[in-house]
């Protein structure tokens, strides 16, 4: 029989996995600790290797009922209760209860004598006594290295580690074992070869004297798992892993908007604002009215009765909330409404790890829609820019994922290219605007461009930006054939220019009057003639009149004086028709 | 073994088996207790290397208690047991532990701070 149709009668059985109920841990190892098996957590002194077994006992009474053996080789059992007591973690309860026990194995070395064969089987019924005696799911060995320098015949160690394994297995519990990190090596005697399943490695650097706590699983045999270094962080709640980094594209894009808070905002960006979930870059010099375009959105977040988070890197509480008020936002309002919330710190305050762990939890806890980061650029405080970038990316992957429209400050600095984002995330962003001081004649004015919006159709102008008290009013800046004027410049061009179009309104005005006037003249003339004409005309004709009626007394006159001659010619016959006609016009 | 060791619980075992007021003081001079698990070849060797000892050194002067961690396992966390066999030294003080079937006489003996004549 093929390997291959062997496989085929017995199909493999998925590896069970036993959640550990520490905070996104189970996230980054795809469902917890291999069921039934043991797993071998090592780190140097301090990394939180007792911590991190201690909980994983405690979360699995809490969380799943599974009750816990913690067999400790370091601390007594007294001190570890008190010690996990700050973390909220009350063990004596646990064990009053019965889901806990706590074994204390101390072994003193001068105390001890060693002759002759021996081999460690009371540590077996030690811990088998304690397994049985509550059912305890979940056992912790810490820290099982305590034999090699108890015990002087390491070889018999090494024989009994190896049984010890073995029967732990054979036992069913799901055991964490801690080892101190060896030179060169994950632990300092070799314990990462007698656990095969899983080994976990916890991590404490410090870098620019912040300390950082990272995670990073070095095999979980059998399963996939996350291969990078998480960073986790210990607080009043016990651990917390991220798995943030694990997060990938697969996030949803909704298609509503929000508003950014200011109409001519949303006009310019196709008139409704940004998609909502989508990742917001502000950046420019100082004093541009970046945090007073991410208290405008705020404002409007939560009128809508959104929640929203203000992280302030910068700033306190007290005076965001007195600044903006002097740009007519009041944003203490929303505060007592339990709406908005802030978070001010600097970021010196911890590593990068940290912040966005903090930054994390927090947006765990408040859930909200809208969250404010100002600045991002004073992260580059405590981190260089590749970290910093990485730890936005984390932050802006975590933030689309849970559909939270994110709004970034980031601070240009004087010197530096207008357009670089500093901190370099600006691919990253789905939308990015620019607040630049212009200087000009003088004066520094605020302009605002948008320079990207992913998805949004959106106006390629500048826009000169006041802060007045009603807070940012956008103004058409004054495109004209000198450039783009603003402030003073522009009103004084606007001035110039309505000067220059009632210059030419009146010439317009006067050139119509011209016209209506030389019409006027004209008709004027025009009337002169036609009476100078009719005059003349009447008067050549009256002189023709006076001709015709000359004409016809001279033809009368002749006829008469004829007559007078006694003519008798046929001339006189004519002579006496032309007088009849003569009589006959003399009559008329 | 087992019958050996509930009787040598109970009672000191000296060279005679017999009971006396001074004998009884005697034998507390010297309290030791052997952890073992179980009757393995390994435990019986331990009690007999054990008796040994004691009855060349320390005779007359002894109390051996064994304790079957098989049967009392919550007991092993009083004296700190890990390793069987383990024989505690309780009396004199200060305590001493000593690990192994103690086969190598000369260590019990330092093991036991009993100075060899």
């Amino acid at each position: 029989m093929s390997r291959q149709n062997r496989r085929n009668f017995q199909p493999l059985k998925a590896l069970e996995k036993e959640r550990t109920g520490i905070s996104g841990f189970d996230e980054i190892t795809r469902g917890g600790l291999p069921k039934g098996r043991p797993t071998l957590v090592c780190g140097s002194a301090g990394a939180g290797k007792t911590l991190f077994a201690m909980e994983f006992l405690v979360r699995g009474v809490t969380l799943f009922n599974e009750p816990g053996v913690f067999i400790s080789f370091e601390e007594s059992d007294v001190e570890l209760a008190t010690n996990v007591a700050s973390l909220g973690f009350d063990l004596n309860q646990l064990i009053a209860d019965k889901k806990l026990i706590l074994d204390f194995v101390f072994i003193e070395r001068s105390e001890i004598e060693e002759t002759g064969e021996y081999d460690l089987e009371a540590l077996f019924l030690r811990l088998g006594y304690a397994i049985d005696s509550i059912g305890a799911k979940r056992v912790v060995l810490d820290t099982l290295e305590a034999l090699f320098s108890a015990l002087p015949s390491e070889a018999i160690v090494r024989a009994e580690l190896r049984r010890l394994f073995r029967w732990l297995k054979e036992k069913g519990v799901t055991a964490v074992i801690t080892g101190e990190r060896g030179e060169g090596k994950l632990t300092r005697y070799g314990l990462e070869e007698y656990v095969a399943d899983c080994v976990i490695l916890l991590d404490n650097r410090v870098q620019n004297q912040l300390s950082t706590r990272r995670m990073r699983i070095v095999k979980y045999r059998g399963t996939s798992h996350g291969t990078n270094e998480y960073p986790f962080f210990i607080d009043d709640k016990g651990f917390s892993v991220l798995p943030i980094t694990s997060l990938g594209l697969s996030h949803k894009a909704p298609t509503e908007y929000v508003s950014t808070g200011i109409n001519r905002l949303d006009t310019m960006l196709n008139g409704r604002g940004f998609y909502k979930g989508s990742s917001i870059l502000v950046s420019g010099t100082a004093g541009t009215g970046k945090s007073t375009l991410a208290a405008h959105f705020i404002n409007a977040a939560c009128t809508r009765g959104e929640r929203a988070l203000f992280f302030a890197f910068e700033e306190s509480q007290d005076q965001i909330i007195r600044n903006m008020r002097s740009v007519g936002i009041d944003l203490e309002k929303f505060v007592k409404k339990g709406l908005l919330q802030f978070q001010n710190a600097r970021p010196s305050a911890w590593g990068l790890e940290i912040h966005l762990a903090l930054i994390h939890k927090t947006i765990e806890e408040f859930n909200p829609a809208v969250v404010v980061v100002d600045p991002i650029t004073n992260f580059l405080a405590v981190g260089d820019q590749v970290d910093t970038k990485a730890m936005l990316t984390r932050l802006i992957d975590f933030l689309k994922m849970k559909e939270i429209t994110g709004f970034f400050s980031s601070l240009t600095s004087a010197q530096s290219e207008i357009e670089d984002s500093e901190v370099g995330v600006s691919s990253l962003m789905d939308a990015w605007l620019l607040v630049r001081t212009i200087e000009s004649n003088g004066e520094r004015n605020r302009g605002l461009y948008i320079l990207k919006a992913r998805g949004i159709a959106h106006s390629n102008q500048v826009r000169e930006f006041l802060l007045t008290e009603h807070g940012i009013e956008l103004i058409d800046a004054y495109i004209g054939a000198d450039g783009v004027l603003m402030g003073s410049a522009r009103s004084g061009q606007l001035a110039l220019e309505r000067a220059t179009e009632r210059e030419r309104h009146q010439a317009t005005a006067r050139k119509q009057r011209e016209l209506q006037r030389k019409q006027e003249l004209y008709e004027a003339q025009l009337r002169a003639l036609q009476n100078q004409y009719e005059t003349e005309r009447d008067a050549i004709l009256m002189e023709l009149e006076e001709e015709q009626k000359r004409l016809k007394e001279a033809a009368a006159q002749r006829v008469e004086i004829a007559r007078l001659r006694k003519a008798d010619t046929s001339g006189t016959r004519i002579d006496e028709n032309g007088a009849r006609k003569a009589r006959k016009g003399a009559a008329r | 073994m087992k019958q050996i060791a509930t009787r040598k619980s109970r009672r000191p075992a000296t060279s005679n088996g017999r009971l006396s007021q001074a004998a009884s003081d005697a034998a507390n001079r010297w309290n030791l207790r052997l952890y073992v698990a179980g009757q393995t070849p390994r435990s019986l060797t331990a009690f007999r290397n054990l008796k040994d000892i004691c009855e060349e050194y320390l005779k007359g002067q002894y109390h051996i208690e064994v304790i079957d961690l098989m049967e009392n396992p919550t007991l092993a966390r009083g004296d700190q047991i890990l390793a069987v066999p383990t024989l505690v030294r309780k009396l004199p003080q200060p305590i001493r532990k000593i690990i192994g079937d103690l086969s190598n006489t000369e260590r019990v003996l330092v093991g036991l701070d009993i100075q060899p004549r």
